[in-house]
């Protein structure tokens, strides 16, 4: 296959960046978007170019470090990862626009490489359950309807890659948080902190600078995991429980704490 | 050098208890005055970290990913195996003990392994209270299954996503910690050295991946949490990042390094497609429950999946079940992948490479109808077929073996400390509890264990009796090791050779892929030790590394990775030439039985190989660590 490569460059976070055009013919079907990339950068290297940089590492679609924004799309044309989508998914002859995540809270490294740790402090907030090692009773003590595990579980299969935010025309996170959220609201171990929680992470995240969630569900149609809306109005309904009954963030209950 | 394991007198199942109970503690309100550095945050660190800053200790957490989250622990997809015997049919500690110890081929040591499955139970129990959404059964207990061939059901399980949601659960106790400031965080931060003052491990040297600012850390004990070296292979299941460094680097100042010929190589992977191939990705190995392997009786030149079905039945070859009727298609993984690599030897592999053999579910659908396979392996048909192309219901899958976990790494005593005082190796880092081979749904286990429940002990008993100062980065050793580190990127961004770092760790992949991969001899061995050391001074006059060490540079992160992965390659062909002996995962052509099954030798061989680094170009000096095993008979093992 020979394609046309429309690709973001930009040197470090402060310099200005640029569509950069690349044609690239030794693509096969086979290879994974990832592969084909690899296969441009050798070239590149051989012709004393810097190479194209991209964040990865599992290759399998589990880790959530890769994150290309491909023909307008997060991920690219099927709701996978970048990672997990192959060359046949494109056609002899294409040209393929590849940019890094765009949303202020996301801010570019370098490339295609951006910065998402701020998800990383909205699950510092409060995206856990306190429980100290060897502190815990046996895994048995509490059943667990196997319907709410499985929920649950379907939650938890967030990977963290943000393309949620990617897709949002307002660049809202509350796919991702809603994930957090709900799985640990589901579960009963979750339940002793679950007003405290929602309250941090929400106020955590509008702290980081994303956006409302307008509910266009552009989100849910691009997480390459699948995960529903219906764990945001999860979020919502937590939410406002939680402000209405508030002991945690007396300010923002009306006091003025 | 003498080796001291510091395995604790008394019988099995009370080593662990009374050893706890003879370590030193340090006092609570002193935990605060130690610092202690955990470099990686799979399962092994961070846990660790989690667990060691819960106690009050300071702690600082590296990885080079950009979120802890991401780390290789994430991609486990099976499960993790618990004594719990939540199912009655008759598991113990002591069986998943023996089944552990039998499994790893008698390389193991006793105490060791028996202390795993003693801490098996309450990693569960730890987990689940952390929320981690383990499967369940209707009644809203743990769902159990059995995995790789056990006899009894102890794996817990996330759908597919086993490594991810227990990982998840560390990360979150992590994150609690960072939260309450007794954490402190570093992604995108990679590992360059050891710092050892005055004998002990007292810190590191880091690059930020971002600016490529180099720094020095300093702490009273140091933890590599940084996982296995499968990706000497360049193909692997193991995440790209996956590297031998920090592990390497420390074995270079002085940390002996355990049977490092040791690698796993599974069975059911997805075989290389083309030249482009840069990685190598597992299909669970439940699949093998239900799938037949066969390839053809007599060779068929690029024969698809597709015109499988043009194959006569009486011209297939169902070369396990033929040859191991007891076990057929679940014999272990290094016995499965061992016979695909010899019929494909035998030309006769199938697929455009040769190198596959079928994995056929016709008869299985036959049998249980499309809904039922379905309901056990949709998911993983569906990934083959984002992946290949091909539908496996409708024809067979191709797999082939791939490597994919390493039993070597850092020689630790008992306490996980290894030979460099103050310096501690967890999870797959360390070349511990499972011996020349490791069963399935234990690596996550290992990990959890380490972190959670031994290194918290241990490591009071060292730090007790460490002053409390701190001491300065500006000291000598700490320039040293800067200096060091800093002309060891300098001199690879200045070689502007011709061949790019991929080209030479393909290079190497293959030569320990042909020569130290699923079978070994003599000659080839001694023949890719020349071929190494040719490639690794070939890499050092002529690749090529663009761009500046102050920036994010991923090309210069691979060649460091990739010039440690050189070296280290050369160790592990050395140990497996001294080993003449086949054991587990390790198969040497000399040592087998008339019908070509591996031959053990524990008269000579039952001991831990622990290699000790004498410098650049000088030979390493073997020390051998004696298994004693007062518990359980070696009986060779046997799948006809
Ligand atoms: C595809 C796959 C499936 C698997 N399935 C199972 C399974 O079902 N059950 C099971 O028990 N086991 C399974 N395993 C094995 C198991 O996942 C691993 O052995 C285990 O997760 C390793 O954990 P770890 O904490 O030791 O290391 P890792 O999870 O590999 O973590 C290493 C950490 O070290 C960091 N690091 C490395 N080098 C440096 C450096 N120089 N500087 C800073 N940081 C560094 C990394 O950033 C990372 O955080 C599987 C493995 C693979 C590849
Ligand atoms: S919710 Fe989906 S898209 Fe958003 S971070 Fe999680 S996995 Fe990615
Ligand atoms: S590289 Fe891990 S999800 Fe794509």
């Amino acid at each position: 296959m020979k394609l046309t490569l429309k690709i973001w460059r930009q040197k470090g976070p402060n310099e200005k960046g640029e569509f950069k055009t690349y044609v690239h013919d030794k693509v096969s079907p086979d290879m994974s978007f990832l592969e084909m990339l690899d296969v441009l950068n050798t070239e590149l290297i051989k012709k004393g170019e810097e190479p194209v940089h991209f964040d990865h590492d599992c290759r399998e679609g589990i880790c959530g470090m890769c994150s290309l924004y491909i023909n307008g799309r997060p991920h690219g044309p099927l709701q996978t990862t970048t990672c997990q989508l192959h060359m046949r998914s494109f056609k002899d002859g294409e040209t393929i626009t590849i940019e890094p995540w765009r949303a202020k809270p996301f801010p570019v490294i370098k490339d295609l490489v951006v910065d998402r740790s701020a998800f990383d402090r909205i699950q510092q907030a409060g995206g856990y359950i306190s429980v100290n090692t060897g502190a815990a009773p046996d895994a048995n003590e509490i059943p667990i309807p196997k319907k709410i595990a499985d929920e649950a579980m379907d939650a938890a299969t967030c990977i963290g890659c943000g393309a949620c935010v990617a897709a949002c025309k307002n660049a809202s996170a509350m796919l991702f948080v809603a994930a957090k959220v709900s799985h640990l609201a589901l579960l009963p171990q979750g339940h002793a902190e679950r007003k405290e929680r929602v309250e941090r992470m929400v106020a955590q995240m509008d702290a980081e600078g994303f956006g409302a969630c307008t509910n266009t569900r552009a989100c849910e149609a691009e997480c390459p995991k699948g995960i529903s809306v219906a764990h945001i109005a999860r979020l919502n309904r937590e939410y406002y429980n939680a402000m209405l009954t508030s002991y945690e963030l007396p300010s923002k209950a009306g006091g003025d704490g | 050098m003498t080796l001291d394991s510091k395995i604790p007198d008394g019988p099995l199942a009370e080593k662990w208890t009374r050893h706890k109970f003879n370590l030193k503690l340090v006092n609570p309100a002193n935990k605060r005055k130690y610092d202690i550095i955990v470099v990686g945050t799979g399962l092994a660190g961070a846990s660790a970290a989690a667990s060691l800053a819960e106690l009050g200790y300071n702690v600082k957490t590296f990885c080079f990913q950009d979120s802890p989250r991401r780390a290789h622990s994430i991609a486990a997809q099976g499960g993790i195996n618990a004594a719990k015997n939540y199912q009655n049919d008759g598991d113990s500690v002591y069986r998943l003990f023996y089944d552990t110890i039998k499994g790893g081929d008698y390389r193991a040591r006793e105490a060791n392994v028996y202390r795993l499955a003693e801490v098996s139970v309450n990693i569960i129990d730890q987990c689940v209270a952390q929320g981690v959404p383990f499967a369940r059964e209707y009644g809203g207990l743990l769902a159990n299954r059995s995995f790789g061939g056990a006899q009894v059901s102890r794996t817990f399980y996330a759908r597919g996503q086993t490594g991810q949601q227990l990982l998840l659960g560390a990360y979150s106790a992590m994150n609690r910690q960072i939260a309450a400031g007794k954490v402190k965080s570093y992604p995108r931060t990679e590992m360059l050295d050891v710092v050892v003052v005055d004998g002990r491990a007292r810190g590191i040297i880091t690059r930020d991946l971002i600016t490529g600012k180099i720094e020095a850390h300093s702490a009273h004990a140091v933890l590599l949490c940084t996982g296995g070296y499968g990706n000497v292979f360049y193909l692997s299941t193991n995440a790209k990042g996956s590297n031998a460094s920090a592990a390497w680097r420390a074995h270079k100042k002085g940390a002996l390094f355990g049977n490092p010929c040791f690698t796993q190589i599974h069975p059911t992977c997805i075989p290389v497609s083309g030249h482009h191939q840069s990685k190598l990705t597992l299909m669970s190995e439940s699949l093998r429950n239900d799938g037949r392997v066969w390839v053809p009786k007599k060779p068929v030149k690029g024969l698809t999946a597709r015109d499988a079905a043009k194959i006569p039945e009486s011209e297939r070859d169902y070369f396990l079940e033929r040859r191991y009727p007891a076990f057929g298609n679940l014999v272990p993984r290094d016995v499965a992948s061992r016979n695909a690599k010899y019929v494909c030897d035998e030309g006769r592999g199938v697929g455009p490479t040769g190198l596959a053999v079928f994995l056929d579910f016709s008869d299985a659908i036959k049998r249980d109808g499309k809904k039922t396979i379905e309901a056990r392996y949709g998911n993983l048909f569906d990934m083959y077929q984002q992946i290949t192309g091909d539908n496996p219901y409708e024809v067979p899958m191709m797999i082939y073996p791939a490597v994919h976990y390493t039993m070597g790494g850092l020689w630790v005593d008992y306490n996980l400390m290894t030979t460099i005082p103050g310096l501690y190796a967890l999870g797959e880092a360390n070349f511990s509890d499972h011996g020349a081979n490791r069963l399935g749904a234990s690596a996550l286990m290992q990990g959890l264990a380490d972190g959670y429940f031994i290194i918290p002990y241990t490591i009071g008993d060292y730090l007790a009796g460490m002053p409390y100062e701190k001491i300065s980065t500006d000291r000598p050793e700490f320039k040293e090791a800067i200096e060091q580190a800093t002309g060891r990127l300098h001199r690879l961004l200045s070689i502007k050779g011709k061949k790019t770092v991929d080209e030479y760790h393909r290079e190497l992949g293959m030569i320990m892929w042909d020569y130290c991969g699923m079978s070994r001899n003599e000659e080839g061995l001694k023949l890719a030790k020349k071929k190494i050391q040719e490639l690794r001074e070939e890499f050092w006059q002529n690749v090529n590394v663009l761009g500046s060490a102050n920036e994010l540079n991923m090309e210069l992160e691979k060649a460091n990775r990739v010039s440690d992965f050189m070296e280290l390659a050369e160790l592990m062909v050395d140990d497996a030439l001294h080993r003449r002996e086949s054991c587990g995962g390790h198969f040497r052509e000399e040592s087998a039985t008339e019908d070509g099954e591996a031959r053990r030798n524990d008269n000579e061989f039952a001991y831990v190989a622990a290699w000790e680094y004498k410098g650049e170009n000088q030979p390493e000096v073997l020390h051998k660590e004696e298994l004693k095993f007062e518990n359980v008979k070696l009986t060779q093992r046997s799948y006809k």
